[in-house]
């Protein structure tokens, strides 16, 4: 049953359990990115990547409202996704290092991490490039009836890619079960959203009879109640609908955007990260609650710590794949 | 000559009927295979090549979308990675231009980047061929496009034949494949089993066996070849005409091996000759045949301009049976 506090999208009915998951798994993802930005830094890492930083709640909210067999489809933002859907850390930083161990073989890198255990449809390096594939898993969902539904995370810079349009147009049309997850972090890489978005984010989905909601993507606790209700409806064959996660990415475009004051101010992502943590703002909430107390959130704590430590150590040990791989996976 | 069928029981059928019939064997066969496109359902295509199918498979796998063609590309690769084996039809070759990131971005590279994971047995059919005089949007040849890119199979038949045992490999194949109809080849008659078969990618067929030099032709060229080997053996000349049937696998081996044994190659494609596949194809005779050719690999592909509206125009730059056969005669030293 829905209730009224649900509709609303303000509070949730999560178990204890639910709630320290979602605790833990972001977190995890804030570890992980320190430990990316960190091997980036040392040189261990080839190439940039793009850290997730700040968005936890949007990815931990929406994928704990899936099935293991839902689908997702991910960004070159992608990491968050990934972890939140399931995947493990240690084969992640694995592909991060160009190993064979990666979920990719190597072959894929930050940019391109898929895992098919857990509905990963693969991160996307080209903006907005997961939208029709996203619909598509939706698609075949809808045809062979398996009750699985697809969740396309995208951020705000996708809007101005043409191809989203005509994927949400035909996913409105065959009412299929898709979630089109919009992560507003603010910048398009190096440029704020108002600068290249007319008129509102949420006229879009609205042009096409899709049902749309704005949720603040800083708590976890409102995403996830709004994302289950979407979920619950494509579910059940009402078609596809529009989350806006309203969220800030602490960090630069990637790991090489350093110096960020020519597009945006210093005191914004102090304001951001001091004042509007989704992690903090969880973690306040359920001692607030008396659902967990600092100790179990340090307990936590450590415990990821440990665990990202780990998967950080086996990936730098694990070996290179070998030159013949480069042949290999071409055709299948 | 029929890979898997024996000849009993062989019909004539056009190169439209190919193809539908190759469809539907494989739809009655599989229900995860589909097809989406533009008016591919009741209206059949502009070409009527699908007349029929939505009657009996219905409007659940035959699926008109609107003209959003990068959107239901890349539908189409999302529903291939996720359980579904669909066809997708894209009207005119042309408008590969507006889906290249979904085929050469998406379905081409996603088995590889996922460490080979995830699959995307996936079919585009397109078209190509001019001298229908619809101008150069809508004229083009474009299937080197494709042929350049790891991770796609490209296939160009020239026969009703051909196009159905391929056309059906296509489908069962597990990777994304574009597959070439020239649209001036729906009418084409020709020899088809009645009994199931299929063609394996990556083997070219020998058309007509000849000693004095070797034409090798694609697709629609493939008839051109024929009209040039008639008057070359009016002058004493025999030509062997191979046709590679896919672009990609490419069967080096026939093709080299008939280039030593006329020790003459002319390579004809409609697609454009400059960095066309015919390059690539001489290219793999001139390496692999060196030593037994008696002359230069010669090249005839389109003219290097956009297809012209005019008829007189648009005809003279499409390869023609008599460019062919002088370009045979100057090769073989015949005046």
């Amino acid at each position: 049953m829905t209730t009224a506090a649900q509709r609303t999208g303000t509070t949730t009915a999560l178990s204890k359990e639910q709630l320290l998951r979602m605790y833990r798994r972001m977190f995890s993802i804030r570890e992980f990115e320190e430990h990316a930005n960190d091997l980036y830094l040392r040189a261990l890492m080839p190439g940039l990547t793009h850290l997730y930083e700040g968005e936890e709640a949007v990815a931990v909210g929406i994928c704990e409202a899936l099935r293991p067999d839902d689908y997702i489809t991910s960004t070159h933002r992608g990491h968050g996704h990934c972890l939140a859907k399931g995947a493990k850390p240690d084969r992640m930083f694995a592909e991060l290092l160009g190993k064979e161990a990666g979920y990719c073989r190597g072959k894929g890198g930050s940019m391109h991490i898929a895992d098919p255990a857990t509905g990963n449809l693969g991160a996307n390096a080209i903006v907005g490039g997961s939208a029709a594939i996203a619909t598509g898993a939706a698609f075949s969902a809808k045809k062979l009836g398996n009750g699985r539904i697809c969740v396309c995370f995208f951020g705000e810079g996708a809007l101005g890619q043409g191809v989203l349009y005509e994927a949400m147009n035909m996913a409105q049309l065959w009412k299929l079960p898709v979630v089109y997850a919009c992560e507003n972090n603010m910048y398009n890489e190096y440029t704020h959203y108002s600068e290249t978005t007319a008129g509102e984010i949420m006229a879009r989905p609205a042009a096409f009879g899709i049902p749309a909601e704005t949720v603040d993507g800083q708590d976890v606790r409102a995403v996830n109640a709004t994302a289950s209700r979407l979920v619950d409806r494509a579910r059940s064959g009402a078609g596809p609908s529009f989350l806006l996660c309203n969220t800030y990415r602490y960090r630069g475009h990637h790991v090489g955007d350093i110096n960020r004051e020519y597009y945006r101010a210093k005191q914004e992502e102090q304001k951001w990260s001091s004042e509007r943590d989704p992690i903090n703002i969880l973690g306040e909430w359920l001692i607030q609650q008396k659902l967990a107390d600092l100790a179990q959130l340090e307990k936590i704590q450590t415990e990821v710590k440990a665990e990202m430590n780990a998967a950080v150590e086996f990936a730098i040990a694990a070996p290179y794949p070998t030159v013949d791989e480069a042949e290999q996976d071409v055709y299948a | 000559m029929p890979e898997t069928a024996t000849q009993t029981g062989v019909r004539e059928l056009t190169f439209g009927e190919a193809i539908r019939e190759a469809l539907a064997e494989e739809m009655r066969r599989d229900s995860r295979v589909c097809i989406i496109g533009e008016d591919v359902a009741e209206a059949g295509t502009p070409f009527k090549v699908l007349s029929g199918l939505v009657e009996e498979f219905g409007k659940e796998r035959v699926i008109d979308t609107p003209i959003s063609e990068p959107g239901f590309t890349g539908i189409g690769v999302g529903a291939a990675m996720t359980g579904l084996r669909p066809v997708v039809d894209i009207m005119f070759g042309d408008f590969l231009t507006l889906i290249m990131d979904q085929i050469v971005n998406q379905a081409a590279k996603i088995h590889y980047m996922s460490g080979g994971t995830w699959k995307v047995p996936m079919v585009l059919r397109t078209t190509m061929g001019a001298t229908r005089r619809s101008a150069a949007q809508h004229s083009q040849s474009l299937h080197a496009w494709p042929s350049h890119i790891p991770g796609l199979k490209v296939i160009l038949p020239s026969t009703p034949y051909d196009a159905k045992g391929l056309l059906k490999t296509a489908i069962r194949d597990d990777n994304p494949v574009i597959f070439f109809e020239d649209k001036m080849m729906y009418r084409l008659k020709g020899p088809v089993p009645s009994e199931e078969y299929t063609i394996p990618l990556g083997v070219a067929d020998v058309k007509r066996s000849g000693t004095d030099i070797t034409l090798v032709a694609t697709s629609s060229m493939v008839q051109v070849a024929f009209g040039a080997a008639k008057m070359l053996d009016e002058i004493g000349i025999s030509a062997e005409i191979v046709d590679p049937r896919t672009m990609w696998p490419l069967d080096e081996k026939t093709l080299i091996e008939s280039a030593k044994k006329t020790s003459r190659v002319i390579v004809i494609d409609e697609g454009y000759q400059r960095y066309g596949v015919t390059a690539e194809i001489a290219s793999v005779i001139a390496e692999g045949a060196f030593y037994d050719l008696d002359g230069p690999v010669k090249r005839i592909g389109a003219m290097h301009v956009p297809i012209p509206f005019s008829p007189p125009l648009e005809d003279a730059t499409v390869p023609s049976e008599k460019q062919v056969f002088e370009a045979a005669r100057q090769l073989c030293g015949k005046s």
